[in-house]
């Protein structure tokens, strides 16, 4: 049983460095990248294998004890659910405050990007 | 029915949700999961008038694995570009992709997928609801990539969503 222990150790401490090597990159993206809206992907992606690798080693190091733990599937759900949103926002405001590079261009049918649309008027 | 449960999907998500959340299995926590799956979807009804139409649930389960998989091959690609392409090499793009799809839903969720998969991100919706602006980190080829989120994603979605 020990040598097996000590192979999800050795698993666990490398998916553990390899995260955080990752959620490293993802914040060295912020400063290299020259443009706003370059800098969104760095975050958003290399983060979450970061945040993705720590999760799994929680779930894995549970179930090495003999606990299965479900919380962490639902934090990986949550990571999902809630990245792209708050990457689509911080690309509105881009766009909205005109950050965002070079000249937009049009929709295929020719109506505006719902950002810089009039508002709606609700019937 | 149809007016207490109007999202049975959303209830009997929010009830494993609980679950999985309390990671226990008691009588309490059925007791709460029943009573959040049916007051929260009562709460959001207003902004959530229709239903989803998912015609092959299976379908989708196979589709957020293959999302999965790609998110973590989008982590090493962004990286390599991080970390490795000189700054002035960097070719970045805005892409329009066209939409087949109508719901609400299944374009929310191909919106996200752009965002968590190979660097491309989802930056705004054409106020007919009728195309999405994406713009790519480094895509030489911007046509390409168009055609590769609608026969990767888009076309998946569509035999999901009726």
């Amino acid at each position: 049983m020990t040598g097996f222990d000590t192979l999800l150790d050795l698993v666990l401490s490398a998916l553990l460095v390899g995260g955080g090597i990752f959620t490293l990159i993802g914040s060295y993206g912020l400063i290299r990248l020259p443009r706003p809206m370059q800098r969104l992907h760095a975050p958003t992606k290399a983060t979450t294998i970061g945040v993705g690798a720590a999760l799994a080693v929680s779930a894995l190091d549970g179930l090495g004890q003999g606990q299965i733990s479900w919380q962490e599937l639902l934090i990986t759900l949550f990571l999902l659910l809630t990245a792209p949103v708050s990457a689509l926002f911080l690309a509105k405001t881009l766009i909205l405050r005109g950050e965002a590079d070079r000249d937009l261009p049009p929709s295929p049918t020719g109506a505006a990007w719902s950002t810089l649309a009039p508002p709606r008027q609700d019937p | 029915m149809r007016r207490l449960l109007p999202h049975p999907y959303l209830s009997l998500t929010l009830v494993v949700l609980w679950f999985l959340l309390v990671n226990q299995w008691k009588l309490g926590s059925l007791v709460m999961a029943l009573i959040l799956g049916t007051v929260i979807p009562l709460l959001t009804s207003a902004w959530w008038p229709d239903r989803p139409r998912i015609r092959r649930p299976f379908a989708l389960a196979a589709y957020v694995a293959l999302v999965l998989w790609d998110v973590i091959v989008a982590n090493f690609q962004v990286a390599r570009i991080v970390l490795f392409m000189p700054r002035d090499r960097i070719r970045s793009a805005w892409i329009t992709v066209p939409l087949d799809l109508t719901q609400p839903e299944a374009i929310s969720l191909l919106a996200g997928t752009i965002t968590m998969t190979p660097g491309t991100l989802t930056a705004d919706l054409s106020a007919d609801g009728r195309a999405l602006l994406v713009h790519a980190l480094h895509a030489p080829d911007p046509e390409a990539v168009r055609d590769d989120i609608k026969a990767r994603y888009e076309s998946r979605l569509q035999r999901i969503f009726a």
